[in-house]
């Protein structure tokens, strides 16, 4: 427990990622992981609605942070306040600060298609456009005005290859991406999103349609893409987050209606097998409502 | 036993009625082919076809006469088409959320406004106007085409925005996610997706501009020559049959019959493009685990 690292006040969660400085952004954890991002009070309201309360968490660059919690506890939510995804709902409001490499992404000035770009994201279900794999994974890419054949023919392939797709679509690459099996269209939902070379890869659920060899597969992929990317997955799945991450944030509703907190958030090894909050202890092994 | 003879008789009536419509548009088809059959062994297709109306000489050529209603049809739909995908495109993405309902509305109400109303605001309004700006008479194939882009507007605009609103959200989703703007989300994601219903929707409404009469014979001149600019006289198939129907007889009325014959296969061949492009629509969503 050398690294425990709790804040003043009682309602704080416990943070026990061991960070040298908390006050400026760029912290280190002990092998030298810079904070990506950095939620501070993070407040969500759909209307009049509180979804998320006082979220406090650094998200670690080239870490997976895996964000677990019972069903209606704002982890998809809190996922998309990290690209602004929750721009698209209607009355929907953020207070606090949530700064990527420093800077606030809810600040005026801060330009939202480019941090889209940042921030990847990978949806519950398989979603690609009705398209070519091709036209898939070059969408993003065109987007940002790169025309040249060659150029997109690159990327294509290498965000492919990345997404460990390459072997099984390259003779497919004209054929309609939702003739793909559910795990393959996933993978490309991925490459579509490696293909504009983002910092952060946000993962909503990215396996619960998938069996469990696709799953299996996603998660090999994971660990290969943290050394080039920060990943965040907010998962139900407590194994996939027990295997895949190396951070764990536990979110919770005290009620219905109530907004959703975050309880614990530390080293995944800890939380797993010595949480410090007795409702961690409870939901991970099972023993919850 | 009466509860089933209850049901053997509603569905033999239901069985009876359908007859009787299939029948109905058969005995149509076969009486307008029947009546037509005179102009066609008298005068003969060539003639019919020909591009000169001259009963007192036996000339029965109806070209005039198509080429007023095509030309006026595709006149429609240029003009009509961009502001009903622009309508639409506003009903569905712009319009506040509250205010959609109040829209659609407003364009159900636009079907509803009849033929005779439009007509003789174009003959009393319109024309004049064309007339002072455009110079020559007036009337013509413009104001026919501006007519028949009023009346088609609803038509392709409700349709186009049940198109658009099928469009599953999680592609959007996708575009936005990838850092997409409105405007680029809507031309790379929404509008291909929601194409073949797009495409439904102009040639319905070309179905309908095709068999508009009244609206067109006030302001379409009438002459039966060619017209030689926009905005000089000229008839079409349905306003020609309108204006000889009372004084005809022999093969002048028999080619009368033939117009309607050539209309009653268009429109009829729109039908069958209609059930051609929307059976060739992409699997909506059709994401599988």
């Amino acid at each position: 427990m050398s690294h425990v690292l709790a804040r003043e006040g009682e309602e704080r969660p416990l943070l026990r990622v061991g960070l040298r400085s908390q006050k400026s952004g760029t912290g280190v954890d002990e092998e030298g992981h810079g904070v990506k991002f950095r939620l501070q009070g993070l407040c969500l309201y759909y209307g009049k609605d509180k979804i998320l309360e006082d979220i406090d968490l650094d998200i670690l660059e080239h870490r997976i942070t895996a964000v677990i919690g019972p069903s209606g506890c704002g982890k998809s939510s809190f996922l998309r306040c990290l690209n602004r995804m929750n721009d698209l709902v209607e009355g929907c409001r953020v207070e606090g600060r949530a700064l990527l490499d420093g800077a606030d992404i809810y600040h005026r000035d801060y330009d939202v298609t480019s941090l889209r770009r940042k921030v990847g994201m990978v949806f519950q279900k398989p979603n690609p456009f009705p398209k070519t794999v091709y036209e898939n994974v070059a969408f993003g890419p065109r987007l940002y005005g790169i025309r040249d054949r060659d150029i997109l023919d690159g990327i294509v392939e290498m965000s492919l290859r990345r997404a460990a797709l390459w072997e099984e679509v390259r003779d497919k690459l004209r054929q309609p991406a939702l003739a793909l099996s559910g795990g393959q269209q996933q993978r490309l939902c991925i490459a579509r999103v490696l293909a504009v070379e983002p910092e952060v890869v946000l993962l909503d659920e990215p396996c619960s349609a998938l069996d469990p060899i696709a799953t299996q597969r996603i998660e090999d992929l994971l660990a290969e893409l943290k050394e080039s990317y920060t990943i965040v997955i907010v998962t139900h799945n407590m194994q996939q987050a027990a295997r895949v991450s190396d951070y764990t944030a536990f979110f919770m509703i005290k009620g219905q209606g109530d907004p959703g907190r975050l309880v614990e958030y530390g080293e995944t090894g800890m939380i797993f097998t010595n949480p410090a909050d007795e409702r961690t202890e409870r939901y991970i092994t099972g023993r919850f409502g | 036993m009466a509860p089933i003879g209850k049901e053997w008789l509603v569905r033999k009536a239901l069985l009876v009625m359908a007859l009787v419509m299939v029948f109905g548009l058969a005995l149509v088809i076969f009486f307008i082919a029947k009546e037509s059959l005179p102009a066609f062994t008298e005068a003969g297709p060539a003639n019919l076809f020909g591009s000169t109306w001259d009963p007192g000489s036996g000339r029965y050529g109806m070209l005039v006469f198509l080429t007023g209603t095509v030309t006026t049809t595709a006149g429609g739909l240029l003009l009509g088409t961009p502001l009903a995908l622009g309508l639409a495109l506003f009903l569905t993405q712009m319009a506040p959320r509250r205010s959609r309902p109040l829209f659609g509305r407003v364009v159900e109400l636009l079907a509803g406004v009849p033929s005779i109303v439009l007509g003789w605001l174009g003959f009393t309004i319109l024309v004049p106007w064309i007339r002072k700006v455009g110079g020559g008479s007036g009337s013509g194939i413009l104001a026919a085409s501006i007519i028949l882009a009023v009346m088609a507007l609803p038509t392709i605009a409700a349709i186009s925005r049940d198109a658009i609103e099928a469009v599953p959200d999680s592609y959007l989703q996708a575009a936005y996610s990838m850092g997409a703007t409105r405007w680029q989300t809507i031309r790379r994601v929404l509008l291909p997706a929601a194409r073949p219903g797009i495409l439904a929707a102009v040639i319905l409404g070309a179905g309908r501009a095709i068999g508009e009469t009244m609206a067109v014979a006030m302001v379409i001149g009438p002459a039966s020559v060619f017209p030689t600019s926009l905005t000089s006289p000229t008839h079409t198939l349905t306003t020609k049959i309108l204006v000889e129907m009372g004084e005809s007889t022999g093969v002048q009325r028999s080619s009368l019959f033939a117009m309607s014959l050539v209309l009653l296969l268009l429109a009829m061949a729109m039908v069958l493009l209609v059930r051609r492009v929307s059976g060739s629509r992409m699997p909506e969503g059709s994401v599988h685990a």
